[in-house]
């Protein structure tokens, strides 16, 4: 604000307000301008000099409305699609499975899930962990099965009964030749009885013994042929043109495992294009979970969609993340001081935050040992697809709110 | 356009070009180096900052390495809290830049016992991990009442009990203006602005010089035309907050505004996106049906999910270590520079007091198994030898296949450290992730190898077992 004494021709109008201005000061002490504009080269204001303090509005206050603008959704082209993989035959495909589960077939980045249906057109799965022989596991876990954990196929029943599993993955860990060295004879028909008790989908792992998993995949692929199972997984290691027709032969799918490894990822991927069809190939680039390295995780699943889904073909595969992995963290299942809480929350908390991550990231599959993993995730995975929109009422006031 | 690194070159150009040093760097160009890669500071350039001559080149280097979120500084007089200052969308493309800050509220309402005591559980609040300690950063204060004078109360019992910096909740002017009246020295989050009371809100801001966060839960269009206004009015310091909706009835739509508000600045460089970004989790409170720890565990996993996806900074309700735990660890490990693993320094330690007789092991210098493998020892109570060698921050188990674990590298580690004159077993312990290796380790140092344990918590019955002398001498002649 300039002042200018000297100016002898004042506007009176300008003069009227200078002295309105004045007594207003005098009688409130401060005094502030609203839906006012100044142009300063004009305006000359003189106060008196009695004023304790003005607050007066700085040039550049000329907005007096709310400036409506509108927020343009961003429009996301991608070249890639990821592949649709098909889990499970139900009867008119040659299978006995209750249900086909679809993976993969996504357009856009998986943080536009909720955009529905069009560029996450079928959501991500869950696999409930069973092992075909009692292992280590956390006592948080073990409580919820401790009557099966040597009988895998009750276990699978309380799986799919109680819990209402979509999937089982059973894990073959007796065929280590260092554990149990159980023949793949025996393992398949623990899988056929399986299949045989239980309707779901099946995903078979095995030991991770190179050699004997191509033993024990070969076996169960025969009792297997024509039910759509998941062979979990084949990896560089191993010898694929050992296994790979057969495989294709005998209508499986199967995991190729990667660990934290794109170049990998596509060797092995572009190996097994040798035999099978690309519908037939979902990526396992592992992970961990909070705290043992899940930012690995995230990153090289993040880095794998989007490579994807930008042209990079030998990547347009479902990912598969065990989300299990997170119970190796002391966090999960270890007795901590009180403050922090009683293992039997933070140990499915692990598991199922490792799983949130996973599937912001981009996997269309998880795997789960805890049951309350499978529920929470299942319900996340609804909220985010077929979820409602926000209400405004619901939330406004949490300022003010006791809680 | 996402955002693109400029080349160093780029930069170089732009620099004094005198190789003063005044940086720490060696010469103009290894401060360039550095200034690309986010890992120093442009005004450690001193000449750039003081002299006359380089201010045009000063206010061009700001503008090429500005970030596509803006960074705001909230602070009490011992503490500075950054939010944003993030570059892009994915951190593979960089890295992140802020962890995210976590905001713990205490409102109005309160006794004075009360205040003091959830005060206390913030700021005393940590969890050690690889080293560090991870901590909370700031405290909400919420007006309840409404009334000026109880928040300015509340305030001043918050900042005679605490050196964390505030952010000041209502949607009151007037209560806001107390609040501020009542914290002299701090430089407060204003929460926030809405569509009904901007002006005054951002009146406030100006006169006090502090941060606006902007509310308009469900609506972008408002939250993007308050952006505009106020930043029009001249605030410019401002948060945005889209709306923290749990369950059913909106997770999708939060998901959803945070990732295209955080693409739009970073991919689309729309300014008015350009704001850090607050999630408000505490909303699960009124939200979720159900008993104190159901709407505690909804609040943990959008907060777990918000980390994940883009805030800036959270403000929490829950105290209990179970909710804020896998918080404090994950956003640890999100924000880490996916560039350098954490690692620690390689090389010889000492655990307990060893002697002659000791065992000595080795693993690699992931600072995750570096400290598991240190502390199952310590707690074993074993005195030995722990050889770091360089797996340029990878764990054991993928270091082996890749290469950074390697019998070469034992056998030069274990030469540097001098220790085959310090025992008389020259027997090394090596992890059991390694055992295919111990062939090889075995012929380049010329020690005998033992397979350690797969998990380093079974160190203890592992020493205990083979530990013996005539277990060793049975080693030691095969």
């Amino acid at each position: 604000m300039k002042r200018n004494r000297k100016n002898v021709d004042k506007n009176p109008l300008v003069e009227a307000i200078e002295s309105r201005i004045t007594d207003a000061i005098l009688k409130y002490g401060e005094l502030e301008f609203h839906d006012v504009e100044i142009e300063a080269e004009e305006l000359e204001i003189v106060l008196q000099p009695m004023m304790h303090r003005v607050v007066v509005p700085v040039i550049e206050k000329k907005v007096k409305e709310l400036i409506k603008v509108s927020f343009k959704e961003p429009k996301i082209e991608m070249p890639g699609k990821i592949v649709e993989v098909k889990i499970g035959a139900t009867k008119s495909e040659g299978g006995t499975r209750d249900r086909v589960l679809i993976i993969g077939g996504e357009t856009l980045p998986p943080y536009y899930y909720i955009l529905g249906k069009e560029v996450m057109p079928h959501p991500p799965i869950i696999g409930a962990d069973v092992f075909d022989m009692k292992i280590p596991l956390p006592r948080v876990v073990r409580q919820h099965f401790e009557d099966v954990l040597d009988d895998p196929i009750a276990w699978a029943k309380r799986w799919v009964d109680k819990y209402g599993a979509e999937l089982i993955n059973i894990h073959l860990v007796s065929t280590d030749p260092s554990i149990k060295d159980t023949p793949p004879s025996e393992s398949a028909k623990l899988i056929e009885d399986l299949l045989q008790e239980v309707k779901v989908p099946i995903t078979v792992g095995g030991s991770g013994n190179p050699e004997k998993d191509v033993k024990v995949f070969k076996k169960i692929a025969d009792i297997a042929e024509g039910e759509r199972i998941v062979l979990n997984s084949l990896n560089l290691d191993m010898k694929l043109e050992e296994i790979g027709e057969h495989i294709r032969n005998k209508d499986c799918i199967v995991i190729d495992f990667s660990p934290m490894d794109l170049d990998k990822a596509r060797e092995i991927n572009r190996k097994l294009y040798d035999y099978l069809p690309k519908e037939r190939i979902i990526d396992d680039l592992n992970i961990a979970g909070i705290g043992y390295g899940l930012e690995y995780g995230f990153t090289v699943i993040e880095r794998a969609r989007l490579s994807a889904l930008k042209g990079d073909e030998e990547l347009q595969h479902p990912l598969v993340a065990a989300a299990s992995n997170a119970w190796a963290a002391r966090e999960a299942w270890l007795k901590m001081d009180p403050y922090w809480g009683p293992k039997e929350i933070r140990g499915p908390a692990w598991e199922i935050i490792t799983g949130l991550v996973a599937l912001l990231a981009g996997a269309d599959y998880l795997m789960v040992v805890h049951p309350l993993s499978l529920k929470v995730l299942k319900d996340v995975i609804d909220f985010l697809l077929k979820g409602e929109g926000p209400r405004i009422d619901d939330i406004y006031d949490w300022v003010s709110a006791k809680f | 356009m996402p955002w693109k690194a400029p080349s160093p070159l780029e930069i170089y150009k732009l620099l004094p070009r005198t190789n003063c040093k005044a940086c720490g760097e060696a010469n103009c160009m290894a401060f360039a180096v550095k200034l690309v890669n986010m890992e120093a500071k442009l005004e450690q350039c001193t000449p750039l900052v003081t002299e006359e001559k380089y201010r045009k080149n000063y206010e061009a280097l700001k503008e090429i390495l500005s970030p596509l979120v803006k960074e705001i500084e909230i602070k009490s007089p011992k503490r500075t809290v950054k939010i944003g200052g993030e570059y892009v969308m994915h951190r593979h493309e960089l890295t992140y830049i802020n962890p995210t800050a976590i905001a713990i509220d205490i409102d109005d309402s309160m006794s004075e016992e009360e205040i003091i005591k959830r005060v206390k559980l913030i700021e005393s609040f940590y969890y050690e991990y690889l080293g560090r300690k991870l901590t909370l950063d700031l405290i909400a204060i919420r007006s309840v009442t409404n009334d000026p004078k109880k928040f300015a109360k509340a305030v001043t019992i918050v900042i005679e009990n605490s050196s964390l910096p505030v952010i000041l909740c209502s949607f009151n002017p007037k209560v806001i203006e107390a609040g501020l009246l009542a914290s002299p020295g701090y430089r407060p989050l204003i929460y926030a602005a809405t569509k009904d009371n901007w002006r005054e809100m951002a009146d406030l801001a100006l006169k006090h010089e502090v941060p606006l966060a902007i509310f308009s839960p469900g609506d972008l269009d408002m939250l993007m035309s308050l952006a505009k206004t106020l930043t029009e009015y001249g605030v410019q310091d401002l948060a945005l907050d889209p709306g923290t909706f749990t369950g059913k009835k909106g997770l999708s739509y939060t998901i959803k505004a945070f990732t295209q508000l955080r693409w739009k600045a970073c991919n689309e460089g729309e300014k008015l996106a350009g704001f850090p970004l607050i999630g408000t989790p505490i909303t699960a409170w009124k939200m979720v049906e159900g008993d104190n720890q159901t709407k505690a565990w909804w609040e943990m996993l959008i907060a777990s999910m918000l980390i994940t996806r883009y805030a800036d900074l959270l403000i929490l309700h829950s105290i209990d270590g179970w909710v804020l735990l896998p918080l404090v660890i994950w956003r640890f490990n999100i924000y880490t520079d996916p560039r350098r693993p954490v690692s620690v320094e390689p090389g010889l330690r000492i655990i307990g007091s060893p002697d002659e007789y000791s065992p000595v092991m080795v693993t690699g210098n992931y600072a995750l198994t570096y400290t598991l493998v240190s502390q199952d020892i310590e707690n074993a109570k074993i005195s030995c030898y722990l050889l770091i060698i360089d797996t340029e921050g990878i764990a054991v188990e993928a270091a082996v296949p890749a290469n950074k674990f390697t019998a070469d590298k034992i056998a030069e580690a274990l030469k540097n450290s001098g220790l085959s004159e310090k025992v008389k077993y020259k027997v090394l312990i090596i992890p059991g992730r390694a055992a295919r290796l111990s062939g090889e380790i075995e012929d380049a140092t010329g020690w005998k190898v033992l397979v350690g344990p797969l998990d380093s918590k079974d160190i203890g019955p592992f020493i205990k077992e083979w530990w013996r002398s005539e277990k060793l001498k049975e080693l030691l002649e095969s």
